[in-house]
């Protein structure tokens, strides 16, 4: 009963932020809604044993995901105004994008109702699988049948990443801003910062 | 707890809930009765360390100061800024005050007593203390006012930074322990050191893991020296300034639960958590939650005493130390800690 109820909660909340990510109006409210939706994802994903999967989700997609969308749409400046000129513009390509999504769902459906394909059965049994905790099972699966695999995904992140390194960096010149030498800043010593003047009364300072 | 309702009378179902929500008391009204009086703790610690008396006057060694506290904060106007954006405005201190509670259900206090014994309570922490972010970025975006948005830019940037490193140290203590049950990891550290020291912290590839993830909780709980979030010579009082009365009083109670849960983190991880120092039989007679909250009180101190000495940090030097310095290190630290205990046959002998 407890369960029924908590994946029709996460279910409605999910499918509502959904919603409302596309329908708000304020941009950030589309974040904090999308955070909603993925929360609630994760709730789902509790519920039916990926634990380890739903604290990822959270992990990753919340807390780091999210907060970069968050701290760019911040930022933006954004007029509602010519927000919604687009829209009769991009009213076709709208629908045509949305047109096939529901052609793909619907094929999609139909062929798991005819059942054509044989792709395992899903009835919950082969979840827990090697009758170990989640962590344990993934961990074997990705370290020890799909070695391989996981190292050519690790290395081609790898790749994407000195790639947007190496068109981000920028050497600028040795005394730039930004170019701190952190060594020499912990090096300085009072005496080469401040000096001592007496004014004599009357007479100023010069520096 | 749910045999015991069972036990009443109940149906399975409505005893489960009737325990959770017990369960939940239990743990949530004396973690805030703790926090108000950690925040007496920590005024006294820094008037002792200042050379002034602190808090003495409301109560008998001014204990009662906190409630006193609250309850002025509680009498005052709330004040909602007419530019600000209330829904969101109004989310923000609630958001930060639940999502503080809500990392204590897997906090073990003894062995078996845990609200949620789920086998990624590690996991769960780091996904609670990563939400911790949106109370104040949502506060700073809300405010509609320049410094508390600084502040909130500021707070987003420096939680990922150091989340990513706590989420490598953490790698380490997990690699030592074998499970991310938090219960399992405490076990795990039974006579750890030598056969008699039961704390992972003796290790000497441990030890230099446990500063570094120290100095990740005070960047994580925003405590100086890297409270740059509300530091009051640049941002005011940071993401906080709009608010006012139990919204600001929310705030602050969410900051000193994360603190406390920290300080408890860092106990369960690398101290032994409930176990006692060591492996002594005597000393097995005082409770295990006795020393748990002992080395609690302990990791508080330690923040409040680094709070009175040290200076803040300047912005690039946080995040200097936090990408350039501890994130190569915990890096380096896993390689070498999986290796040395592929070596020594740690995992099975598979070696």
């Amino acid at each position: 009963m407890i369960q029924t109820f908590a994946f029709y909660l996460f279910a409605v909340l999910v499918i509502a932020s959904a919603v409302m990510v596309i329908m708000s109006r304020n941009p950030v409210h589309s974040v904090l809604w999308l955070i909603l939706a993925f929360f609630n994802a994760a709730g789902l994903m509790v519920l039916v044993g990926a634990e380890f999967i739903a604290m990822l989700l959270v992990i990753v997609y919340v807390g780091a995901v999210a907060v970069l969308f968050l701290f760019v749409v911040m930022m933006l400046d954004i007029d509602f105004a010519e927000l919604r000129a687009g829209f009769i513009k991009n009213f076709p390509l709208g629908i045509a994008i949305a047109a096939v999504l529901l052609a793909e769902l619907v094929l999609g459906i139909g062929a798991y109702r005819v059942g054509a394909i044989e792709l395992g059965t899903p009835d919950g049994e082969s979840a827990p699988l090697l009758d170990r905790s989640n962590i344990e099972s993934i961990g074997a699966l990705l370290y020890r049948d799909y070695i391989f695999l996981f190292e050519a995904a690790g290395i081609i992140l790898l790749v994407a990443m000195i790639g947007a390194i190496v068109l981000t960096h920028r050497k600028g010149p040795k005394d730039a801003r930004g170019q701190q030498d952190i060594g020499k800043q912990n090096r300085r010593r009072p005496e080469e910062a401040t000096v001592m003047k007496q004014p004599g009364i009357g007479t100023g300072v010069e520096l | 707890m749910t045999e015991f309702f069972q036990s009443l009378g109940m149906n399975y179902e409505f005893a489960w809930f009737t325990a959770t929500i017990a369960g939940i008391l239990l743990i949530a009204l004396p973690v805030m009765l703790a926090v108000a009086m950690v925040i007496y703790v920590d005024r006294k610690v820094w008037a002792a360390i200042n050379l002034r008396r602190g808090p003495n006057v409301v109560g008998p060694f001014g204990l009662l100061q906190s409630f006193a506290d609250a309850l002025k904060v509680m009498l005052q106007e709330t004040i909602i800024p007419s530019a600000a954006n209330k829904g969101i405005f109004i989310l923000a201190p609630i958001v930060t005050f639940t999502v503080a509670l809500a990392a204590w259900a897997v906090v073990p206090f003894d062995a078996g007593v845990v609200l949620a014994d789920i086998n990624v309570g590690l996991l769960y922490i780091l996904a609670i203390s990563s939400l911790s972010v949106y109370g104040v970025v949502m506060a700073g975006w809300a405010s509609n006012s320049k410094y508390p948005f600084f502040s909130a830019m500021r707070a987003a940037a420096q939680m990922i930074s150091y989340e990513v490193s706590i989420g490598f140290i953490l790698v380490c203590v997990v690699l030592f322990a074998g499970t991310f049950n938090l219960s399992g990891i405490v076990n795990a550290q039974a006579e750890f050191g030598l056969g008699v020291v039961n704390a992972f912290v003796v290790h000497p590839l441990i030890f230099p893991i446990w500063v570094m993830f120290f100095i990740s909780c005070l960047a994580e709980t925003q405590r100086v020296p890297f409270d740059l979030t509300e530091a009051e010579s640049e941002l005011v009082a940071g993401y906080q300034t709009e608010y006012s009365s139990m919204a600001f009083a929310m705030f602050w109670l969410g900051e000193y639960a994360n603190i406390l849960l920290m300080c408890i983190l860092n106990a369960l991880l690398f101290w032994g958590g409930w176990l006692p120092p060591i492996d002594w039989e005597p000393l097995y007679y005082v409770p295990g939650i006795v020393w748990l909250l002992l080395k609690t009180f302990m990791f508080f101190f330690f923040f409040s005493w680094v709070m009175a000495t040290v200076p803040r940090y300047r912005y690039d030097q946080l995040m200097r130390l936090g990408w350039k310095v501890f994130l190569p290190l915990s890096l380096f630290f896993i390689v070498v800690i999986s290796g040395y205990l592929m070596a020594t046959g740690h995992f099975g002998g598979a070696a």
